[in-house]
């Protein structure tokens, strides 16, 4: 079992999104997360997917989806030749200054951002691989995570790779 | 450009498409679409049920080899629709099912009769159109048949709301149409064929296993010349039964859960194994992890997503079989010199293959009983024309039609053998017969089957559509008794059917002619008058209820523990 980011460009019109996370279902994949937006091109958009499979698993999932007529393309994301990014929003317990403070430096030194702060909690914005996010999580949770929200990752080739 | 309604343009592009027989009921959603089909020169077909209607477009489609139409409208003419798409779907057949939607602005709104029969079909079709702008509607036909017709066929549905039937739009009607996300294999890397014949030619004990693709591309003739010129003997997958001729001396018949004790054995003691357009089901090969562990796999097959879905194969081809099958005969008769019958002598696996066939052939039993299941079908086939089209209900009727009927001529055999779907026959039968009116076409039915769809009979008597229900009547739902009677140590529940109804009266109650067979000799007459008739014919065959299906591969196990007899 490894963990893999697939890319599907697909048509950007209704029902997409659907057809991709039916056919999951139906067939018994389990994906770990999936992010959609819209792409160079107006009319296609990119699905990222992350899993954690076999080999032969995610051969198939990639010809499922390639089977699905609305996806245009689907390539498997080299992990050592690819750039990848999720976003996570959290917000924590805040109330005293010093754990304020604590979580300022954290913060920083994990390169994210402060974004809002009320009289007990502070939201934070922290960008990168999952791992980092993962491990940023780890570090705040004895705060107290009031609420948390992930993107999914988003990722792309690095350098040209396709004409 | 010309203006026109959606509704005129669904209709001129399926004419467009040669289309010149739709199966479907009327109602609110497609009315605009009626009142055009009113003016056209495509027949309609009123069916009682839209299951049967998609059913019919189905049997149409498999001797076709070409899409069948079938109309619904909205809400439940739509989810009616449902049961026959998805047999369609389950056995890669080209159906292009037109709904009735409610207008647009009530989509979302649940409306009356609305029902969101795109997201209901999306796991059982190829593709999904619901044209939200009335100009889209030619391209969107256009689309629908070019998808449910090429690559790996299967049923396409196109919803159409209502108000866009009705308003007016400037129409162009494309000559064809690309999809960027669709392009069908068709040609297969010459490399790996290569590599095929390598395996082929090498193999001590070759064997091919022919499924239900070999039918699809029309690959009949290659087939049996690839098989002929190497020598191979060929099993088939139900799904396959009869694409390759079965009184031919290499046929093996079907593999599988009722398969041929001889097809389920050899195909096991296989060195190579050449899988031509089968999807490898767990009815056919039995345990995944158990079959073919020790031989080479080759595959071809048209969808790439087959090969190494069910089990992991040496080589894998993808490409339509007919076009891979041609390549490989090509590439073929530069290598060998075509063996002959001298081989039955001199190989030692075809020897084998000749005593295994032998063996288990001789050791088929019968009931006493004059009239049996077996006996009845053996005279059904040494009746029928080579030619005559034949499908089946599902159940013991269908698993006694694959173990003792015959196909002679390749393509002329079809079922429900994917989603094995009671009531499929006969509707089908009546699509089958409207695709070719020139041969007789008979359903193998069992009761329960034939109970479910037998409405249609009013459909084959009005609109003058003969064929032949072949009733093997056990008065039971005799496939779940079986399992009862075999797994369930005897504990008989829902499985009886009392002999309800007397189905000669169902038959001349809808103007259809009933014949009760209690005889051989009956049997034979009723075949022959039958066959004379151009009415259609019930024949009602009582038979013992407590005759079981043997052989039986029993449900997760292995093609090696086929239970040849009780
Ligand atoms: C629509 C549907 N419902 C239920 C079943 C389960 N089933 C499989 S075979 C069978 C019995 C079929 O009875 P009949 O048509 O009389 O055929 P027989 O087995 O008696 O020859 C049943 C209920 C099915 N295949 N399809
Ligand atoms: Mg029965």
């Amino acid at each position: 079992m490894t963990w893999r980011i697939i890319s599907a460009l697909v048509e950007n019109k209704p029902g997409v999104l659907f057809r991709v996370s039916n056919m999951f279902r139906a067939r018994g994949f389990n994906i770990e997360s999936l992010s959609v937006g819209p792409t160079e091109e107006q009319n296609l958009s990119r699905i990222t997917i992350t899993i954690n499979s076999d080999e032969h698993t995610t051969e198939q999932l990639v010809k499922q989806l390639k089977k699905i007529i609305d996806v245009v393309d689907v390539i498997k994301l080299p992990l050592d030749n690819s750039v990848y990014r999720e976003l996570a929003l959290m917000k924590l317990k805040a109330e005293e200054p010093t754990t304020r403070l604590e979580i300022m430096n954290l913060v920083n030194v994990f390169r994210g951002k402060v974004v809002d702060i009320s009289k007990r909690s502070m939201m934070v914005e922290i960008t990168g691989t999952p791992d980092k996010i993962d491990a940023f999580k780890a570090l705040v949770e004895h705060y107290g995570i009031i609420q948390l929200a992930r993107t999914g990752v988003c990722a792309l080739p690095r350098g040209v790779v396709y004409e | 450009m010309v203006e026109m309604s959606g509704a005129k343009a669904l209709i001129q592009a399926l004419e467009r498409e040669g289309v010149t027989a739709v199966f479907g009921m009327p109602g609110g959603a497609n009315l605009p679409i009626y009142d055009e089909l009113y003016s056209s020169n495509i027949r309609h077909i009123l069916v009682r049920h839209e299951q049967s209607a998609a059913h019919m477009a189905d049997g149409y489609a498999r001797i076709k080899r070409k899409a069948g139409v079938c109309f619904a409208t909205s809400g439940p003419g739509a989810t009616n629709l449902v049961t026959g798409i998805a047999t369609a779907y389950m056995d890669s057949s080209p159906i292009v099912a037109v709904t009735g939607q409610v207008p647009r602005a009530m989509i979302g709104k649940d409306a009356f009769q609305e029902c969101d029969i795109v997201g209901i079909c999306a796991s059982i079709t190829k593709y999904c159109f619901q044209p939200m702008h009335t100009a889209e509607v030619p391209e969107v036909v256009k689309k629908a048949f070019y998808i449910a017709e090429s690559g790996r066929p299967g049923p396409v549905l196109i919803d159409v709301p209502k108000d866009v039937q009705q308003e007016s739009a400037d129409m162009v009607f494309p000559e064809i149409v690309k999809i960027r996300g669709y392009s069908p294999h068709i040609e297969p890397d010459v490399t790996q064929v290569a590599k095929v014949i390598d395996l082929l030619l090498t193999a001590e004990r070759p064997i091919i296993m022919a499924g239900g693709g070999v039918h699809i591309s029309g690959a009949f003739a290659e087939l049996q010349a690839l098989a002929e010129m190497l020598m191979i003997p060929v099993v088939t997958t139900f799904k396959g039964k009869g694409v390759f001729p079965e009184n031919h001396p290499l046929s093996l018949g079907p593999i599988g859960m009722h398969g041929h004790a001889e097809a389920n054995k050899l195909v096991t003691e296989a060195d190579v194994l050449l899988a031509v357009g089968s999807r490898f089901s767990d009815r056919s090969v039995g345990r995944f992890d158990e079959f073919g562990r020790d031989m080479k796999i080759v595959h071809i097959d048209i969808d790439p997503a087959e090969i190494g879905k069910n089990k992991q194969v040496d080589v894998g081809i993808v490409g339509d079989v007919k076009v891979s099958l041609k390549i490989m005969l090509k590439m073929l008769t530069n290598r060998v010199i075509r063996k002959g019958e001298g081989e039955w002598e001199n190989n030692q696996w075809l020897k084998h293959v000749r005593e295994v066939k032998e063996y288990y052939r001789s050791m088929i039993k019968d009931h006493a009983r004059e009239v049996t299941a077996m006996k009845a079908i053996k005279k059904l086939r040494e009746l029928l024309p080579a030619d005559a089209i034949v499908t089946t209900e599902v159940g013991q009727c269908q698993m006694w039609t694959s173990l003792h009927f015959d196909v002679i001529s390749p393509g002329t055999f079809f079922s429900s053998t994917g989603l094995g779907t009671m009531g499929f026959g006969f509707p089908a039968s009546i699509g089958a017969k409207v695709a070719r009116p020139d041969v007789p076409v008979v359903d193998i039915a069992g009761d329960g089957s034939f109970n479910m769809t037998e409405n249609s009979l009013a459909v084959s008597v009005l609109e003058n559509i003969p064929v032949i229900v072949f009733l093997l009547n056990n008065y039971s739902l005799g496939m779940v008794a079986q399992w009862q009677r075999l797994f369930y140590n005897r504990r008989m529940i829902g499985v009886d059917l009392k002999g309800m109804p007397d189905f000669v009266k169902v038959a001349e109650a809808y103007g259809a002619q009933g014949i009760r067979a209690e005889s051989m000799d009956e049997l034979e007459k009723a075949i022959r008058t039958a066959l004379r008739s151009d009415v259609t014919t019930v024949i009602d065959i009582p038979i013992d209820p407590e005759e079981n299906v043997f052989p039986f591969m029993p449900p997760g196990k292995g093609l090696k523990d086929t239970i040849i007899a009780a």
